[in-house]
């Protein structure tokens, strides 16, 4: 199976760096919206999409009792009822009562394998970012649970008062500058029909169709990375662009920054896992 | 049917879609329909709330990166304003900028353009991905187009193809870019651009080199 993704890997590589080797770069930039397209078309077929790898082992992890109390999580509450899987990606983050606070699936998830499995979390987070060789429990299971809400569209309510600060200041972070170079979100993110390079930049500053198809587009398998990554791993990328320190995974401020996000991408479809460069 | 009983009709028509409307809202107004709350009526966090979530992100920042954290007084304003501060606030900015800006001593501002484009190219070093002792870059390309023949380059700056010629190569324009390089929000107060002198992320000979990337007669910007 593995050998076969590998495979895999580098034959999707190949076709996107060899493919068309007598065209220049200009060419390329123009021919990126035909390449979208095709994998578009990959996206939806689970023999063509290796995030679908994760999907299947997530099922998988999502079913085997582990912990010190040898359960499994699928009595976990995802914000839908204990064991729902289905529609939960699509209003998350919100606010669990039982851990008086807003989450979103990595916390929760990591909130369930300690509470639920009494599993000690510190092999999980130390494989948080999969890499050659070492698979990541968390990537498998966002992408197992996340798949599940295909076909739905992003809805978070905002109805408690926890919801609504974490919104605030997940807005009040996109915003704020710091660090060497004065970067924001919003330095890349603030406007329409931008570019980094030859890198398409989707403005998140405003509701709407760009925040709805980037939101709605993770978890993505990365061909650059040949691994299958999260909206926690993108914010990690960025911030660590941003020339700050690593954020820390699953914490309280980037659940907030996540529940500004999905909130601009209100009414957006999800069809993960996608596949991005 | 006669004209005038036509027009009683479509009287009475008006009337009863006007009674239905009244209807329709007040039934809204009885039962409302419970909607989400807008977005743009939540309130902005306090510093308190704000600082916690940044401690949750940032718990343990390793010696010399907890700076990268805290904010100088224009991040700060910038962040207040979302890059739109009101003119008074502006003024403010750019004249503590302003304030800000050391030029090279004697005023040579024109390095070696070669290097420049090196400089303009290279968006490595400040990541914590970065090995120690990785050469800065000031990544222009990434936001600015320079030399044509480069079309990897991004829009969120303006295009600075042909700088140097169409100012005509003048030594003030030269210096000006130097200290908008420095400091780009001595001008534009909250600008997009890094303070590349003012941070120290570019040493004074880097930019130099870049500003020569930008005015040299030779350089592919200008041809």
């Amino acid at each position: 199976m593995k050998n076969y993704k590998s495979l895999f890997s580098i034959a999707v590589l190949s076709l996107a760096f060899f493919g068309l080797p007598t065209l220049t770069r200009a060419d390329e930039a123009s021919d990126t919206g035909k390449e979208i397209e095709h994998y578009r078309e990959m996206i939806d077929d689970p023999m063509a999409n290796p995030g679908y790898f994760n999907v299947d082992r997530g099922e998988q992890l999502w079913q085997t009792p582990r912990g010190s109390k040898a359960v499994s999580l699928q009595t976990c509450d995802l914000g839908k009822g204990p064991g729902v899987v289905d529609g939960a990606y699509a209003e998350l983050p919100r606010f669990f009562a039982d851990a008086n606070k807003v989450m979103d699936l990595e916390q929760r998830l990591l909130w369930c394998m300690k509470t639920i499995q009494g599993l000690d979390t510190g092999d999980v987070l130390s494989r948080k970012f999969a890499s050659t060789g070492t698979t990541s429990d968390m990537e498998d299971l966002v992408a197992y649970i996340a798949n599940k809400s295909n076909g739905m569209k992003f809805h978070l309510s905002l109805a408690t008062a926890q919801e609504k600060e974490a919104y605030a200041v997940g807005r009040e972070l996109f915003y704020r500058r710091s660090s060497l170079l004065d970067f924001s979100c919003a330095t890349c993110h603030g406007e329409d029909g931008k570019r980094i390079r030859l890198q398409e930049l989707p403005n998140l500053s405003k509701p709407g169709k760009d925040a709805q198809s980037t939101m709605g587009s993770w978890p993505a398998y990365r061909m650059s990375q040949s691994q299958t990554r999260t909206m926690q791993n993108r914010i990690f990328d960025c911030y660590r662009q941003m020339r700050m320190p690593p954020p820390d995974y699953a914490s309280d401020g980037i659940t907030a920054l996540i529940t500004y996000l999905n909130k601009q991408a209100e009414g957006g479809v999800i069809n993960v896992p996608s596949i991005k460069r | 049917m006669s004209r005038r009983s036509n027009d009683k009709l479509h009287m009475r028509n008006l009337l009863g879609t006007c009674a239905l409307a009244v209807a329709a809202a007040l039934f809204q107004w009885i039962t409302p329909v419970r909607a989400d709350p807008p977005t743009d009526t939540i309130e902005r966090p306090n510093t308190e709330v704000m600082a916690r979530a940044l401690q949750s992100i940032w718990p343990n920042p390793k010696d010399g990166w907890e700076k990268r954290i805290k904010q100088d007084d224009t991040q700060s304003s910038c962040s207040r304003y979302r890059n739109d501060p009101p003119s008074e606030e502006a003024k403010v900015i750019t004249e503590r900028e302003t304030a800000r800006i050391v030029l090279p001593a004697g005023g040579k501002v024109l390095g070696d353009w070669k290097k420049g484009e090196k400089i303009a190219s290279n968006g490595r070093g400040g990541q914590f991905s970065d090995p120690p002792g990785t050469e800065n870059g000031g990544n222009c390309y990434a936001c600015h187009q320079l030399a044509k023949s480069e079309v990897a380059y991004g829009t969120l700056g303006p295009s600075l193809t042909n700088y140097g010629k169409d100012r005509g190569f003048s030594l003030d324009a030269a210096k000006a870019a130097y200290a908008k390089i420095f400091d780009s929000e001595a001008t534009f107060a909250c600008s997009n651009m890094p303070r590349f002198g003012v941070h120290g992320f570019l040493s004074e000979q880097q930019i130099k080199d870049v500003v020569a990337f930008l005015f040299d007669k030779e350089s592919p910007v200008n041809k």
